[in-house]
């Protein structure tokens, strides 16, 4: 068994406007060596073993799911499991 | 001239969608639930605003692979009009149908009134009725209207013109181009923010949405309806 961390933020590329809020708000705060905020979403899957390399398996859900490759960049990380 | 309304959990303009086509334009309508194995005896597709599936993830994500999906991919390859407003756009985005993308709105608000849309190209099955330039008053109501696509594809979104309604004046959400409505290159799947079936009577406020569904009424009888 698997769990695998996908990471979704927006493109460099195209603009997050709750980045910008969020960056503004620590500018306010003083934190004037903050020079850039993207927000993004984390998602938890356990994903059980099969005859798929699981990567292969993670990469099809980000393209067709997870992720919209028009807008997003998606990023992940796999850990081996061991069954509770 | 017989259109369905798609009906996903969590849409929520299905039956303002129903009334505007059904006692407005005066044609045939039928709900039908997401899960329908088939669209074939429907001339017309209508995908309604709404939340479909909560919104998770993104919207329009999850909506665009239930089963009914199919059956809309392929009512759009037999060149069937397919209207999908607001949550119906994301769901054409999602899904391919449509080229580009919604961000969320750029000033990260819902935004609920009524703006001026101007008519970009009265040459499609959606907007003949309507003059070229026209400034008409429809509804908007979204929090992810802010549509996006990269410089390649709105080249072809300005050489096809595919660009069919844009914003008149203030663009409420941060779209590219000030982009309301786009149609894909066949002509025959048209995505909108704005809200045209909660403009259909002057009762609620005005009726410019109106010659959207008639134009598609108008361009079905051409082709079905022989003349005597």
């Amino acid at each position: 068994m698997y769990k695998v961390k996908v990471f979704v933020t927006l493109r460099e590329s195209v603009l997050d406007p709750q980045g910008t809020v969020v960056k503004n708000s620590l500018h306010s705060m003083n934190y004037s060596e903050v020079s850039d905020v993207r927000i993004g979403k984390y998602m938890e899957l356990t994903v059980e073993k099969s005859d798929r390399p699981v990567e292969e398996a993670v990469k099809e859900m980000c393209e067709r799911l997870l992720a919209n490759v028009v807008i997003e960049d998606y990023r992940f990380e796999i850990e081996e499991a061991v069954a509770q | 001239m017989k259109f369905a309304v798609i009906v996903f959990p969590g849409s929520n303009c299905d039956i303002d969608m129903y009334h505007a086509v059904k006692d407005e334009l005066g044609a045939e309508a039928e709900y039908v639930w997401h899960d329908a194995e088939s669209l074939d005896e429907y001339d017309g597709i209508l995908l309604p605003g709404g939340f479909s599936y909560g919104d998770y993830l993104r919207s329009g994500a999850v909506a665009r692979f239930s089963n009914v999906m199919k059956e809309v991919v392929k009512a759009a390859e037999a060149g069937k009009p397919i209207l999908g407003i607001c949550n119906g756009f994301q769901i054409l985005l999602e899904a391919g149908l449509l080229p580009g993308a919604m961000r969320r709105n750029d000033s990260l608000k819902f935004i609920c009134r009524t703006v001026e849309l101007k008519v970009e190209n009265n040459e499609t099955m959606f907007s003949s009725a309507y003059g070229k330039g026209e400034v008409i008053n429809i509804p908007i109501a979204h929090g992810e209207g802010n549509y996006y696509c990269d410089e390649a594809v709105l080249a072809e979104l300005k050489k096809n013109n595919q660009i069919v309604f844009t914003y008149n004046g203030t663009n409420p959400n941060g779209s590219l181009e000030n982009i309301a409505g786009i149609v894909n290159e066949e002509g025959n799947v048209l995505g909108m923010m704005p809200h045209p079936e909660r403009a259909v009577d002057e009762l609620l406020g005005g009726a410019d949405g109106l010659k959207l569904f008639q134009s598609i009424v108008k361009q079905w009888r051409e082709a079905h309806v022989v003349k005597l």
